[in-house]
């Protein structure tokens, strides 16, 4: 075997799989630059001296016997003042200073020539810091603070601090423990950030989507997964949630998607203003995208990347969540890697650790006292995509163990243009109780029973339908009769909600009561109308049309005008009967 | 001399001198390893020489130390591997960019088979493309009009959108796709057509070069075709001929290009072949595991960006075999499109044409192209009531099924009506005629018309006042509105709108 040296030499080429011999100092999963346009690409294993890596970007034209050096470190993510309002590749290499076509070598980590003004911590010097502690702040666009920390890995007594003043991302903010802290860090995307304690869940997340908040409610730092096929409306009701969710900072990470969606987003994200600091949504955003066509190894980084960026947020104390879409296409790029690399397959071609690495990847979300003893979360919602819309394929099948919510859609509800078409049979929330408690907290003491009664009524509906296919709605007797007009009723007055509507697209947690409340409301008067005698088919001739347009006629916090609405249908069908 | 002659304009900046090897030490399937090579590199083109003086292509699947492996896109048939010849050239597979190729038909390679001479240009592309980057993506606008009513009003195609015709064996998609190509514009901005087939048999072949002469005549046109007894290796370079051809088109000779891709399926059954002969560990049905991003490196190549004036707009045709929706070449062509349109055997077996399932077609993009100042102010909310409308029908048709016709209420009956006037007055037309915006739009309200207004609950007014003709009692036609070719129809006073 030749000699090891810093600069080895590439000996194998198929596609991304690049093997490289005569390099010394490398560790697994270390980051090594290949050919003469320094392709970078993650070592996944060592024998014999012979390296194995996954090129993350196109390989075409490189040779054996092309150069190769070693970065030394494993992958990582540069976390700093810049990320907020960015469109970044898996690796987080600025998307939106690269050219337009993103050949190999052409996205590069760019000498960092902005600045940003950096107020200093009162803090005495001599003062002894542990990792987590504030340093510092920084303003960055719509004026989020951004707070300077010390690493997870830094500690001592600061000896030095900078004064006040604009300054870029490699230079000196403080002197900590004899260490220099640059204003930006480095972290390795597949190591988690470290946190004092992990807490209970406790509060929900408000999404503003009233079949996600009423029916399968997420907390701050829990997990969901939304497995639907393709059409079901999927990447829609996630845009709706980067839109919506009450948290500081929305990591999205487009992970093998379509780049006309992304545009799409970015320009609806730009031109929506957040409604507490009426600054546009896309300032706290950072989006990661690798969309379908760009290199498969990349993708596989990129919900890693994406972790990280939001555990670096929410080390500064903020609420974040991440939404990735989709995890399917993470978990092929992970069946292509090790197909290639000539790993034993398990179920379908899928390695026999996509299990485990889905656990690990979803265990990543949690509410947290920061190492700086801030309160902090990420919430983790994941798109899933079976193929064939079948539920029992192996990543929809593992992500439901390991997820607290599910939300599935189902393709008969889209087809029907019953949207955001989460279905109500097949979704689940485990948080359920926690969130309850919530509630009864906020004063919304009838939030658990209205829901449990929606959703049997919802049950019962379906069971009823199938039966009137077979026997007709007259064989049906009257109180049955009622549970179906009532089933119809939440379908199109609660669950439906439309997303380009401006009263509908974001709804209260105090109006999704109200709605609720106006629907079980009728559903009493019109079983007292009928058990007092009157037939059900008089019943369902209503004009029940006020409560299917209430979700559309009232503000989005208008829960006074729903009850005002109710008021007037309850009216109406006093003086029908 | 061939399209794919090798120029020096592409090479990179060192001088490359082809060294030509002689011999390979194994030859199988479409496969060759050469021994003893030095500095080649991994996806670049070899030029294969027989002794016949045959010349054939072939791209570097593998280096590995001294060896290289040699995919041959004609095949490896009558290779003696003592007596062949390779050397490689230093570049990627790339073919001639420029205006030459309109007005001609090419092979799944880009060499003319229809007598003219071969494709010259100094520059040239790489036809595997590059990624666009996604942040200077412009979001699709305006439509691409297709001069058919069912695509036209409820599934509008969005320049820069891919929206593909998922369709079975024995029905008439092939011939939908030529008349696409042959009809579609955008209102008289510059629009050129590309036509890729692949896997086609002759027949289909000499149908859609005959349907497109016209348009191929006016030099609107490329016709790539590949046909079902070429060679499965260049069956997986077709598209992405095509696709090279029309983003040039679209992004440096600001035209808006409609590249359709004819069969998709045909194309999947190559990839499937050449992984496994490959070797490669198979995924879902034995197709490879790549089979997701290597669709979407095709379909993602439409799109528009920002600055550029064209852009590339995708309508590839598939067909489900045995039906089967859930398959992956229609599945995982599903997760990256935007949208579908559905041919169902149904409509075809009762004689409609177009026969376009309209509840399981979906243009996702189609508030993007629709609309005010697109096509018209009321199009939206009339596709969006018609499709509801639909939906109701086919419940009232599955319970009249069940438990027969006289036991729907009025009004479910009313909905039968309009259900047949749907395919009889909108969706059904001939395979040559092209139908104006306009036209289609008062066919649209013509058909909802059967319907009584109160049913019309996502209508805006305003729109109803204007075109909405009101049902007329039962068992009366209109006879001051004859259906026919509505094209010439003047639009209702205050809402013209190309």
């Amino acid at each position: 075997m030749s000699e090891l040296t810093d600069a080895g030499r590439v000996v194998r080429v198929n596609g991304p799989l690049v093997e490289v011999t005569g390099l010394r100092d490398v560790a697994a999963l270390d980051v090594v630059e290949v050919g003469p346009l320094r392709i970078p690409a993650e070592v996944v294993s060592i024998r014999d001296g012979r390296l194995t890596a996954e090129a993350f970007e196109y390989t075409g034209g490189l040779r054996v016997g092309d150069v190769a050096t070693s970065r030394h470190r494993p992958l990582s993510a540069r976390l700093g003042p810049g990320l907020l309002g960015g469109v970044f590749d898996g690796l987080l290499r600025p998307l939106d200073v690269g050219p337009t076509w993103l050949g190999p070598g052409a996205l590069v980590e760019p000498p960092s020539v902005a600045t940003w003004p950096f107020r200093p911590a009162p803090l005495d010097l001599g003062t002894l810091l542990g990792p987590g502690a504030l340093l510092g702040t920084v303003s960055v666009g719509g004026g989020f603070e951004h707070r300077v920390l010390v690493p997870p890995r830094g500690k001592g007594t600061v000896t030095w601090l900078a004064e006040p003043g604009t300054m870029g991302e490699d230079e000196t903010v403080a002197i900590v423990g004899g260490h220099s802290l640059h204003l930006a860090e480095d972290w390795p995307v597949r190591r988690a950030r470290p946190v004092r304690a992990r807490l209970r869940h406790f509060a929900p997340l408000v999404t503003g989507q009233r079949v996600i908040d009423l029916f399968f409610p997420i907390a701050h730092g829990a997990t969901a997964a939304v497995p639907g096929g393709f059409g079901t409306g999927k990447t829609m009701l996630l845009q709706q949630i980067v839109k919506w969710a009450d948290v500081e900072v929305v990591v999205f990470v487009g992970c093998g998607e379509r780049g006309n969606e992304l545009a799409d987003a970015m320009a609806d994200l730009g031109a929506l203003r957040d409604p507490t600091t009426g600054t546009s949504l896309r300032e706290r955003t950072v989006i990661l995208a690798n969309t379908s066509n760009m290199p498969v190894m990349a993708r596989v980084a990129s919900v890693y990347t994406g972790m990280t960026v939001a555990e670096y947020f929410r080390d500064m104390g903020y609420r974040v969540v991440v939404l990735a879409d989709s995890t399917s296409r993470w978990a092929e790029a992970l069946r292509e890697f090790s197909s290639r690399s000539g790993e034993l397959p398990a179920e379908e071609g899928y390695p026999a650790s996509l299990s485990s690495s889905l656990a690990a990847f979803y265990e990543r979300a949690a509410r947290v006292t920061t190492l700086g003893g801030k309160e902090g979360s990420v919430t983790l919602i994941g798109a899933v995509s079976p193929g064939g819309g079948d539920m029992t394929e192996p990543v929809t099948a593992q992500t439901e163990r390991y997820v607290r919510c599910l939300w599935s859609l189902d393709r008969d509800l889209a087809y029907a243009r019953h949207y955001p078409a989460v279905t109500w049979r097949h979704s689940f929330s485990l948080d359920d109780a926690t969130i309850a408690n919530w509630h009864a907290t906020q004063g919304r003491t009838g939030w658990v029973e209205a829901r449990a009664r929606a959703l049997s009524l919802l049950a019962e509906a379906d069971r009823l339908s199938s039966v009137v296919e077979l026997v007709g709605l007259g064989a049906l007797p009257a109180r049955e009769r009622i549970v179906l007009l009532t089933g119809r009723l939440l379908r199109e007055g609660v669950l439906q909600q439309s997303a380009l509507s401006e009263n509908d697209t974001f709804c209260s947690a105090a109006k999704q009561s109200a709605l609720l409340d106006m629907v079980l409301a009728v559903h009493d008067k019109c079983l007292a109308l009928v058990e007092g005698g009157l037939p059900a088919s008089a019943v369902e001739e209503f004009d029940l049309t006020i409560v299917t347009r209430a979700r559309d006629e009232t503000g989005p916090d208008d829960a006074e005008g729903v009850d005002r609405l109710r008021d007037e249908v309850l009216a109406r069908i006093g003086s029908q009967a | 001399m061939s399209a794919v002659e090798p120029t020096r304009s592409g090479a990179p900046s060192e001088l490359h001198i082809p060294l030509e090897y002689s011999g390979a030490a194994r030859v199988g399937g479409p496969l060759l390893a050469i021994r003893g090579v030095e500095g080649v590199g991994w996806d670049e083109i070899a030029r294969v020489r027989l002794p016949s003086g045959e010349v054939r292509y072939g791209l570097v699947l593998e280096v590995s130390g001294d060896v290289a492996i040699v995919e041959v896109l004609q095949g490896t048939s009558g290779v003696d591997p003592d007596l062949v010849t390779v050397a490689f050239e230093g570049r990627p597979f790339d073919i001639p960019v420029g205006d030459g190729w309109l007005g001609r038909v090419w092979n799944g390679m880009g060499e003319p088979i229809d007598g003219g001479p071969p494709m010259l240009a100094r520059e040239r592309r790489a036809v595997n493309g590059s990624p666009l980057n996604p942040s200077q993506r412009d979001v699709p606008s305006k439509p691409v009009l297709t001069g058919i009513s069912v695509i036209d009003a409820l599934a509008t195609l969005v320049r820069g959108q891919k929206l593909p015709v998922f369709s079975s064996a024995g029905l008439p998609h092939l011939e939908l796709a030529a008349q696409i190509a042959a009809q579609a514009n955008v209102a008289g901005e510059n629009f050129k057509v590309v036509v890729a087939g692949m896997g086609l048999t002759h027949t289909d072949a000499a149908a859609m070069r005959q349907v497109l002469e016209t348009r191929a005549a006016s030099g609107d046109l490329v016709l790539v075709l590949d046909t079902a007894d070429d060679p499965v290796v260049q069956r997986v370079l077709t598209p992405r001929v095509a696709l090279t051809i029309a983003e040039y088109l679209a992004f440096e000779r600001d035209q808006h290009v409609l590249v359709v891709l004819a069969d998709v399926t045909s194309y999947c059954e190559a990839l499937r072949e050449v992984s496994a002969a490959r070797g490669e560990v198979p995924g879902r049905r034995a197709y490879p595991g790549y089979l997701y991003s290597d669709l979407a490196s095709l379909y993602e190549r439409c799109g528009r960006i920002r600055g550029r004036a064209g852009s590339v707009t995708l309508v590839p045709v598939l067909t489900m075999p045995g039906g089967d929706i859930t398959h992956p070449v229609p599945d995982l062509t599903g997760y990256i499109t935007e949208g579908q349109i559905v041919l169902s055997a149904d409509l075809h077996a009762q004689g409609v044409y177009p026969p376009v399932d309209v509840l399981a077609t979906l243009s996702r993009l189609m508030r993007k192209g629709a609309g005010e100042g697109r096509t018209r102010a009321d199009h939206v909310p009339l596709a969006a009531q018609i499709i509801a409308s639909l939906s109701r029908a086919r419940a009232a048709r599955e319970l009249a099924d069940l438990i027969g016709a006289e036991a729907l209420t009025e009004t479910d009956r009313i909905y039968l009506e309009f259900e047949d006037a749907f395919y009889r007055d909108l969706v059904n037309q001939s395979s040559d005629e092209s139908r104006s915006m306009e036209g289609t739009l008062d066919r649209a309200w013509r058909v909802l018309s059967v319907l009584p207004e109160r049913e019309l609950t996502m209508m805006p007014a305003a729109s109803i006042a204007a075109y909405y003709h009101g049902a007329l009692p039962k068992g009366t036609r209109r006879t001051n509105a004859p259906l026919g070719d509505h094209a010439s129809t003047p639009a209702a006073p205050g809402e013209s709108h190309g």
